[in-house]
């Protein structure tokens, strides 16, 4: 997966001159996203993957719901390229729907999570003295009530909706992620470029969002791919309180976890549930870390 | 800096406040109740045993006795689940173990975690950071739920090194700790590769890498330093969770900790023990980030406390 | 609390973030306990026991795993014998009135409580004045309802329990008044709620009405049992020793045991492989293939007395109409789940709701083919399912659960043209829902209490708490009463083949399959004697 020839690479020490003048910093930093291979990999590896997802279903010839009781715990095989779970369903059609949840669920409820995170941690940074007090210690107190508990309530209340999903994950997600970009705005708050926008008068908003974040934004990148992994399977446990996917659909998540179970009788129901999940975790990343380097402000003045 | 601690330490009082009133009457809320089980018992006995338990006086009333549990005794109340204990029992006689565990694994996290992370950086964009980086993004890969059970087949099942379950001896140890160490030592190897990177980019490390010091003294002193800032944020609710136990660690290798009660107590509607559990992780979590921003000011000179 | 061991990892893992010491540290080797092994050579047998105890009171606890520790350290009125029968315990023997409203037990002079005291009569009339008592607030206090008054005591509308139908008539003679014939008294008495406890030592402790006092801990626990407590890590196992003041301590066969308290059947699977454990309490499916392949002596699948079913709520469209009921029933292909869902671990398909035994097996049978459930379903109104709005298959988080509904979804799409959604639900919401009948269809599953019909045939008694499908039958509920004043076995007998012919006509539930219990023993565990209850007496037990 790791491709030498990307050795050196990218950005880094990329900038051509003539970018300098006249292109907009994003098309500038697209330019050097695309000469990142890993990160180009990453990302056609995702969208194909979300793709495959979407339309593969389609031309399966197989439900995910459809089962076959006399045909279970089957192996790969021609007429089952990924084997049979343990009602006979093709886990090749189980695995392409449910990676439409766990796609979903992790893109979208790890954008709330950043959005939320991002924004209140600069805010709280920033800002400085009681505002911050008082959202770090609300933070505190989200930190510490049940969240088996808050999910139960949020079904008792709205009923079981795939949206409070992205409202149950993103209500935890976000306090890390704020803490973090809390802590990193607060220590380049006083830096030199930082003191010389506010000398010019620039707006906060300007001046958080313009000239402080994309100077965090590594440690936001990373977190943020750590954040998937974490909120895909969180979406196995939410299953499990019925919040979730309801059988018989199904999901990254709990097929892994299904597939743990098993892992010695019928290893393949967790060696490619397991796979296609590393393989769209591993892209992420590269995709993301190619993402860091080629907005990365001052490499970019090299 | 002690003024930035004791006023913070004043404000916990209003938020532990806030948090154990908020669960007080989120458990109550929530349907189903502790005496529920498959086999229904008659109205009268789960009278007797509601009036046993103080679950039949007004909910306000129940509220107020707790409290003044707390605060008069240090009383956290029985479990109903757990009929011969007390939470306070069950508590102190269930922490050490997660805090052992949990000090075995963050040892484990730290040591790989943050030279993986260094050697990463520095050696940024060659073999070595591709090689340090991918095996700290497969530990991110795979669940604690996958790799305990497989650490078990092969350390235990097979290879006989260790036992699968239990916390008696040393051989106990090992598996456990491996696997709730993995994982937390692939994010923070994460973290920390990337904070560093951001931070070798900074001018006065190119300052001081001009001034000719040595490379050695600019990653440990200068770089590591800013570095792990979001390391530290990170680490602040890691560490109190790792502390307070692994649900799914304690469940597969069968360890008396306090991780599966926060979970278990929860489903069993023991709120006693949700509470106790509650305020426990409360206590933590707001000790270490208060840590956790000392540390941040420490680590960087141009903060101050506020 | 803290090893030195350990507070040195922790100052390690300190000095590791504040000094920057991202070296190679050593790391320490982890803190050693010295294990309390058994001396070589004794006979300890070690047993999966399923979750962590409550207690080991037996007043206070419910479940399952509690009632085989407790079976070790106390011993009620009657036991097993090897085969699993009855047998005196201690009551050396008894009589039993002509209408059979009055026992009068015989205890035996040598019985003895672990401190050297005598049981007598009283700390039985004791112990049952305790469990009853309404502030102790004991959930199985009902066990003990066919006793007369005992009802009203535990409500409070007796005060006096000289009243209640249990007797002291001197130190060995116990006589129990029941307020209606109960053929199954014997069976029930091997249920914990009738056991004695030592009365004098659960008042040294907090008295008798507080629940979890400090006398159920090792070194306070007195008990009557085979066996002694000697110690209780919670979470890890309650260890147990022979006791040599049990009556018939020479017949045990055991030097002691140790029950594991483990939440995952997997581990415990794990741990059994490892040699960790003699027993394995439940084998998880995923095994039950490689287990009879690879170790067919380990391998055990004993009937079990219980039944899983399908609720339904009768109170709802359509499912009021006891033709869609049927035809649901009739549609589920019960062969297939238990050969391919089941791994066909010995359950035989419930056609009826009581699980055969030999004491009863009922002649009713849900009756027809998947063509008389068409039938029935377009007689209801909706031919090849249409114009039936979706059911909704509620059941509690579990795999197999999940597995099961999923397959009975499909049965019932492909084969009436019945849509089916399925819902699950952690547990206490589950049954939340089935006991506010907020549900349509749902999983449910019943052990039997005791060794007869009547401990499945009663809940489906109007308004009876366990029914919660909104069933009521005036014939089924004037049937159920008689049952009890029936003057002969083979007359009750026949009431229940009634009541199982109304249920297989109206199916308030649909029956699935009958359970088996399915574990693994060592085959150096000998007399391990199985039953349907899954009750054993463990001195028979012995271990090569």
């Amino acid at each position: 997966m790791i491709s030498p020839s990307s050795e050196k690479l990218p950005s880094a020490n990329v900038a051509p001159a003539q970018l300098e003048h006249g292109v907009s910093p994003w098309l500038d930093a697209w330019h050097r996203l695309r000469r990142n291979h890993l990160a180009v990999f990453g990302g056609v590896v995702v969208i194909v993957l979300s793709l495959l997802c979407v339309l593969g279903p389609l031309f399966s010839p197989y439900g995910y719901q459809q089962t076959n009781l006399e045909n279970t715990f089957s192996p790969p095989s021609a007429s089952h390229w990924l084997g049979t779970d343990q009602l006979g369903r093709d886990l090749l059609t189980r695995l392409l729907f449910g990676g439409q949840i766990s796609l979903m669920v992790g893109l979208i409820a790890t954008a709330v999570a950043l959005t939320i995170g991002v924004i209140y941690g600069a805010i709280a940074g920033y800002a400085g003295g009681n505002l911050d007090r008082v959202m770090m210690r609300i933070v505190d107190i989200l930190y510490a009530l049940p969240f088996t508990i808050f999910v139960i309530l949020l079904m008792v209340f709205f009923g079981r909706d795939i949206k409070l999903l992205f409202v149950a994950i993103g209500a935890v997600e976000w306090l890390t992620m704020a803490r973090i970009v809390r802590g990193q705005i607060m220590s380049i708050k006083r830096m030199e470029f930082i003191e010389a926008a506010r000398s010019l008068g620039l707006g906060t908003p300007r001046i958080i969002f313009r000239h402080m974040i994309p100077n965090i934004l590594g440690p936001i990148i990373v977190y943020t791919t750590l954040t998937i992994p974490g909120v895909m399977l969180l979406e196995a446990f939410l299953s499990f309180l019925g919040l979730g996917v309801q059988p018989p659909m199904s999901s990254w998540g709990v097929l892994i976890k299904d597939g743990a179970e098993r892992m010695e009788e019928y290893p393949w129901l967790l060696i490619f549930p397991g796979t296609i999940f590393s393989l769209t975790l591993f892209s992420l990343n590269f995709l993301g870390d190619g993402l860091r380097d080629a907005l990365d402000v001052r490499a970019a003045k090299d | 800096m002690f003024r930035f601690i004791a006023r913070r330490l004043l404000e916990t009082i209003p938020v532990l406040f806030i948090i154990v009133t908020a669960t007080f009457f989120m458990v109550r809320f929530v349907p189903g109740g502790p005496f529920d089980s498959e086999k229904a018992t008659t109205p009268e006995i789960r009278a007797n045993l509601e009036a046993y338990y103080g679950l039949n006086l007004p909910l306000h009333r129940q509220y107020t006795n707790y409290l003044k549990a707390i605060v008069l005794h240090g009383d956290l109340g029985r479990s109903t689940k757990y009929a011969s204990r007390t939470v306070n029992e069950i508590i102190a006689d269930k922490l050490p173990t997660s805090l052992e565990l949990g000090g075995l694994s963050l040892a484990i996290a730290l040591v790989l975690g943050l030279s993986a992370g260094v050697i990463a950086a520095v050696r940024r964009n060659t073999k070595v950071d591709y090689i340090v980086s991918s095996f700290a993004m497969t530990g991110i890969c795979v669940p604690t739920f996958v790799l305990g059970p497989l650490l078990v087949l092969i350390f235990a099942i097979h290879l006989g090194w260790f036992s699968a379950s239990g916390w008696y001896v040393w051989q106990d140890r090992v598996l456990p700790s491996l696997t709730l160490g993995i994982v937390y030592a692939a994010g923070i190897a994460r973290l920390t590769r990337g904070g560093m990177l951001e931070v070798l980019n900074q001018d006065y490390i190119r300052t001081a890498r001009a001034k000719g010091a040595s490379e050695a003294r600019i990653i440990f002193r200068h770089a590591l330093r800013g570095g792990l800032l979001p390391v530290v944020s990170y680490l602040g609710p890691a560490i109190a969770g790792i502390l307070t136990g692994s649900f799914v660690i304690e469940t597969i290798f069968q360890i008396p900790g306090l991780g599966r009660e926060f979970v278990n107590s929860a489903f069993n509607r023991d709120y006693t023990l949700v509470l106790g559990t509650v305020i426990l992780y409360a206590v933590l979590i707001i000790s270490l980030n208060l840590v956790v921003d000392v540390v941040q000011v420490w680590l960087n000179p141009k903060l101050k406390f506020e | 609390m803290f090893t030195p061991l350990l507070r040195r990892a922790v100052l390690l893992a300190t000095a590791t973030l504040l000094t920057f010491f991202a070296g190679c540290s050593k790391k320490d080797s982890p803190p050693t306990v010295a294990d309390s092994a058994p001396a070589p050579g004794a006979k300890i047998l070690r047993v999966g026991n399923g979750a962590e105890p409550q207690d080991i009171d037996p007043h206070v606890v419910t479940g399952v795993g509690e009632h085989k520790i407790i079976t070790a350290l106390l011993e009620g009125l009657v036991t097993y014998s090897p085969d699993g029968d009855i047998a005196p315990g201690v009551a050396e023997r008894w009589d039993i009135s002509e209408d059979n409203l009055t026992y009068t037990f015989h205890l035996r002079e040598n019985a003895r409580w672990s401190n050297g005291d005598p049981v007598t009569a009283q700390d039985f009339v004791r112990s049952f004045q305790r469990i009853l008592t309404p502030s102790l607030g004991a959930e199985y206090a009902y066990k003990l309802f066919h006793l007369v008054g005992a009802e009203e005591f535990n409500t409070g509308k007796l005060t006096d329990f000289t009243q209640v139908g249990a007797k002291a008539l001197d130190d060995h003679t116990l006589r129990l008044t029941l307020k209606h014939r109960t053929p199954f008294l014997l069976d029930s008495l091997q249920h914990y709620a009738w056991f004695p406890v030592h009365i004098p030592t659960v008042e040294k402790f907090d008295g008798l009405t507080r629940k979890g006092s400090a006398w159920t801990r090792a070194g306070n626990y007195v008990g009557n049992g085979p066996f002694n407590l000697v110690e209780w890590k919670t979470n890890q196992k309650i260890t147990v020793t022979r006791s040599h003041t049990y009556w018939d301590h020479a017949a045990v066969k055991l030097d002691g045991i140790e029950f594991f308290a483990i939440d995952s059947a997997d581990t415990e699977e794990r741990m059994f492989r490892t040699g960790a454990l003699d027993y394995c309490y439940s084998l998880p499916l995923g095994k039950i293939a490689t287990y009879r392949r690879e170790h067919p002596d380990m391998y055990h699948q004993d009937p079990y007395y219980g039944v899983y079913y399908y609720r339904i709520n009768t109170t709802r469209k359509p499912l009021d109409d006891k033709r869609v009921r049927r035809a649901l029933a009739l549609a589920i292909d019960r062969d297939s789940i238990i050969k391919n869902i089941l791994r066909d671990g010995g359950q035989t398909p419930a056609l009826n709701f009581t699980p055969p035994s030999p004491k009863f097996t009922s002649a009713a049978r849900m009756a027809g083919d998947l063509d008389e459930a068409k039938r029935l379903l377009a007689e209801a109104g909706y031919p090849d399912g249409k114009g039936m709005p979706p059911v909704e298959i509620l059941f509690n988080t579990l795999d197999s659960h999940r597995v099961i509904a999923e397959a009975i979804q499909q049965m019932w799409r492909t084969r009436l043209g019945v849509d089916a959604t399925i819902t699950n639900q952690e547990w206490k919401v589950y049954l939340d829902s089935q006991q506010t009948l907020n549900y349509q269809v749902a999983r449910a599953g019943w052990i039997g209490d005791y060794d007869d019909p009547h401990t499945f045939l009663d809940l489906w008694v109007t308004g009876g708490g366990n029914n919660q499908t909104g069933w009521s039958h005036a014939d089924y509920d004037r049937l159920l009463r008689g049952a009890l004043e029936t003057k002969t076995e083979k007359e009750r007998m026949a009431v229940y083949q009634k009541l199982e012919a109304i249920l297989a006509d109206e199916m308030p539930v649909i029956p699935i399959y009958f359970y088996t219990r399915v574990y693994a023993i060592s085959p150096k565990v000998k007399n391990w004697i199985s039953n349907p209850l899954d009750s054993r007496a463990w001195k028979w037990v012995d271990l090569k």
